[in-house]
């Protein structure tokens, strides 16, 4: 049962991390821009490991999880604002939304493959975002006012908190392996009795339904969404981080929204550099290092708590 | 251990007015040993797939346990029974062994998306079932050292085996293997050889192979079909493919 | 202007930012089909020609035409260094590899322009206004007689290069089967050099047009036109030329009927539409033949 010791240690860890974050922000030690990016960052987190377990675990090029972002967002503000519906029904019901529109929109494009499916979805992604524009009842393309600002750090943190703990525990289930041995091989997937087609929807609605509840975060985070905060250049974003990361590792998924939204706001003066030094990093990494930082690496396969364990129960 | 386990009648394939494999009869008995030969292009491996529902035929019927399998998707055919391997070694090579297995278990897992999400009731049971089942067919494949290896760093021959073991985990009834013996020394290929024999008696398995290397088609097979433009030209046991004019015509060309 | 008269200056507008589309995707298709990378940067690589023929014609005071051959020129250079840094490198990689190089590349040249050009949108001279032909209340403006003729010989020259020169019976082989061209004496790299080149260049001939007709460029500017441009490239079939032309001509005028007569909004999502519903139906596009995946 080891692995759900390493939970336990794990949940430990994250909840002493937010009691620390929380206390910094309560005191005011950080302030109200770090705050806000603070906050972002785990958004970005959730954004990035979602799209991973569709473009890293399952190997299914996306370009479009900024539209179903967007789905999440306008949903879970249309909800809150003029039906005055609790935070979290909002949220859940942006999720599903983008859930259902993912596994709609997965169930025939994710036939194509490789870049074919990558430019499909971003087609997709920018249909959506099109449709929103011409959407009167939620602003067009002026955008949708008057949100109530319902997002803070521990809102975000705990549903963060709790889609890694999915996505975790999904890649390392029989459902997951299966995902995984499509974006292995997918011939051999078929053959060892998986059904390619649901797997790929499978991951494809969950991912979709995590970009709708970060969409719904990211939403009450302002007073105004407009759907240019969704744009293709959004997903390429979170591409970004997925691929610095590492391509089928949420730890990579993490380090790498830490990092593109840290060096993000650090540069929000300089856009350009910020841009240049990312598609630097895209173009050397495929160089040297194709499979990401982290590649398909977990900090939680560490043998570091088996050992500490180990030694524990062997001195018993 | 008796009767017919497959059977295809008057099979067509057409890729694009190319006929790839036409009028194919053919038929496996359950526990029986028989080889598919014939030169390159024959039209051997498009049988594999009609028989696993990558191709669905352009025509005919292909019966399999007593019910037709046309139309079926490959994984539908693998949970009836067949399991196959590749030509061109398709192990999920960035994952360990034991995870190449463990996917071939798939078929057979019960928890739902949710039990295995939140690690509820048989979840850890199951997996630990699938990982001491894993383990269990891998040391009879001699892998058991290389468990946590990465598949694509196993030697040439050792790749093949696991290729073999993998097809075993999803429980056939009819395992097919395509050019097992490609790549192998002739002492790998005896070793082979034995193996095959030993797994068909071990999972009460039928067994359908190609291969190109005669003395493992000769030495271990009860009958042979022989393939040529897509159509079967000859069947019989070893010694009378052997003797058989047209396909010692197919194999050394016209002059007699 | 009645309907069909409203229609028909629809069509002579559709035809005329088809023809820019063609262009670009010509070098999408070529690039496609030698080794089937999905160039990204392409779209920025027309906007780095557009730049270059706007400097040509304010800093260097010249005409139009011969602004459009230096653009051509520099930018083709600038595709042939393109493809050494960038993908040359992983020409045994995964696609997936060189997809994100390629994505990598375009937001380099993006932003690398932004930085040297500032962001702000440059108005680009107003040129050959005076002329127009008029057919009856249908008006062709100077612009569009001067797309129209510089992609009609543009695409007769590539013709010609591609069906009787050397290099161009080099590019056929090495897009038809790059492995058995290179045995058969083709030098690839060279090949795939030379198509980068055209393909760059003609970019570069729709950037400096369409900054002529539009009055406008920005950094940004090739990023739409660049993805459209793919959408035509995959509607005519990857890979073929005459279907890259023809694919470009009725995105372009499906693209003014829809903006003509439903909503200029809604243009960027019929294209887009057009792509899904091709990739769906028949992924190989018009000219293409389907073919499968060996097992």
């Amino acid at each position: 049962m080891g692995k759900r010791r390493n939970d336990i240690i794990m949940l430990g860890f994250s909840l002493v991390l937010f009691a620390l974050l929380q206390g910094a922000i309560s005191a005011k030690l950080i302030g109200s821009f770090w705050t806000l990016n603070l906050t972002l960052i785990g958004i970005n987190i959730i954004l990035a490991v979602s799209l991973n377990l569709i473009n890293g675990y399952t190997g299914q090029f996306s370009l479009g999880h900024a539209g179903f972002m967007a789905v999440g967002a306008y949903v879970g503000v249309v909800l809150t604002t003029n039906f005055h519906v609790p935070f979290i029904i909002a949220l859940l019901a942006g999720g599903a939304a983008a859930g259902v529109l993912g596994c709609l929109i997965g169930l025939p494009t994710l036939r194509l493959r490789g870049d074919y499916l990558a430019i499909a979805t971003l087609g997709l992604g920018e249909i959506i975002r099109i449709v929103i524009m011409n959407i009167e009842y939620v602003g067009g393309a002026a955008g949708f006012k008057g949100i109530p600002h319902h997002t803070n750090f521990a809102w975000v943190f705990f549903v963060m908190l709790f889609t890694l703990f999915f996505i975790k525990n999904f890649v390392n289930s029989a459902h997951g392996r299966a995902c995984i041995a499509i974006r292995e091989n997918e011939i051999a997937a078929e053959a060892m009795g998986v059904n390619t087609t649901k797997y790929k929807v499978t991951a494809f609605t969950l991912g979709a339904a995590f970009a709708g509840v970060a969409g719904g975060l990211f939403a009450h985070c302002f007073y105004l969404i407009s759907p240019n905060s969704f744009t293709f250049m959004q997903s390429f974003n979170y591409l970004i981080m997925v691929v610095l990361g590492g391509l089928g590792s949420i730890t990579g998924s993490i380090a790498g929204a830490f990092f593109v939204t840290f060096i993000s706001a650090a540069l929000a003066n300089w856009p350009e550099f910020r841009m240049i030094i990312f598609a630097l990093m895209l173009i050397l990494l495929m160089f040297y290092r194709p499979q990401g930082l982290f590649g398909y690496i977990e900090l939680t396969n560490f043998k570091i708590f088996d050992k500490i364990f180990r030694r524990k129960e062997a001195r018993q | 251990m008796s009767g017919e386990l497959l059977r295809a009648t008057n099979v067509s394939q057409v890729f694009g007015g190319l006929k790839a494999v036409s009028d194919f009869n053919f038929y496996i008995n359950k526990g029986e040993l028989v080889g598919l030969i014939g030169p390159n292009g024959a039209g051997k491996t498009t049988a594999f797939n009609l028989f696993t529902g990558v191709y669905t035929p352009t025509e005919g019927e292909i019966i399999f346990g007593g019910k037709s399998i046309v139309g079926l998707k490959p994984y539908q055919i693998t949970e009836r029974g067949i399991a196959r391997t590749f030509q061109n070694i398709r192990l999920f090579s960035e994952l360990s062994v034991i995870d190449n297995v463990k996917i071939a278990y798939h078929s057979r897992v019960k928890c739902g998306l949710f039990e295995s999400v939140f690690r509820l009731g048989r979840y850890f049971a199951e997996e630990k079932k699938i990982a001491d089942e894993g383990r269990k067919l891998l040391k009879i494949f001699k892998l058991e050292d290389k468990i946590n290896e990465t598949a694509k760093n196993l030697p040439y021959g050792a790749q093949r085996r696991l290729e073999i073991a993998r097809a075993l985990a999803t429980k056939p009834k009819l395992l097919l293997l395509d050019e097992p013996a490609a790549g192998m020394n002739p002492q790998e290929t005896n070793e082979l050889m034995e193996m095959i024999r030993w797994i068909r008696d071990e999972f009460s398995l039928t067994i359908l192979l190609i291969e190109h290397d005669m003395s493992l088609v000769m030495g271990i097979c009860q009958r042979i079909y022989v393939l040529e433009y897509g159509a079967v030209i000859a069947t019989g046991t070893p010694t009378e493919i052997q003797n058989n004019p047209d396909v010692i015509k197919a194999y050394l060309g016209t002059e007699e | 202007m009645d309907f069909s008269q409203q229609f028909f200056q629809q069509m002579i507008n559709g035809i005329s930012l088809g023809s820019i589309y063609a262009l670009i995707a010509l070098g999408y298709t070529m690039i496609y089909g030698i080794i089937k990378l999905i160039n990204f940067a392409h779209g920025d690589i027309y906007m780095v020609g557009a730049y270059i023929g706007f400097f040509a014609i304010t800093q260097a005071q010249i005409h139009i035409f011969p602004a459009i051959l230096i653009s051509m020129v520099v930018t083709g250079i600038l595709g042939i260094l393109v493809e050494r840094l960038a993908y040359k490198p992983l020409r045994h990689a995964p696609r997936i590899s060189v997809l994100i190089t390629a994505i990598g590349v375009s937001f380099f040249l993006e932003y690398t322009s932004m930085y040297f050009v500032s962001p702000t949108p440059r108005t680009f001279p107003a040129m050959l206004g005076g002329v127009s032909i008029h057919v009856g209340e249908l008006v062709i403006n100077g612009q569009q007689l001067t797309i129209l003729g510089v992609t009609i010989l543009l695409m007769a020259i590539l013709t010609y290069v591609v069906q009787k020169t050397k290099i161009g019976k080099a590019m056929r082989a090495a897009s038809f089967d790059t492995e058995t061209a290179e045995l058969m004496g083709v030098n690839a790299d060279r090949v795939i050099s030379f198509t980068f080149c055209i393909g760059s260049a003609l970019a570069a001939a729709a950037g400096v047009m369409v900054g002529m007709y539009y009055n406008s460029i920005d950094p940004l500017m090739g990023i739409m036109p660049g993805l459209k441009a793919f959408v035509a490239a995959v509607l005519g079939g990857i890979g073929i030329l005459p279907g890259a032309v023809v694919g470009g001509l009725i995105l372009g005028i499906i693209e003014a009927l829809v903006s003509g007569f439903i909503s200029s909004t809604f243009r960027d999502a019929a294209a887009f539409a057009i792509l899904i519903l091709v990739l769906l139906i028949k992924p190989s596009g018009i000219f293409g033949k389907n073919t499968r995946e060996k097992v």
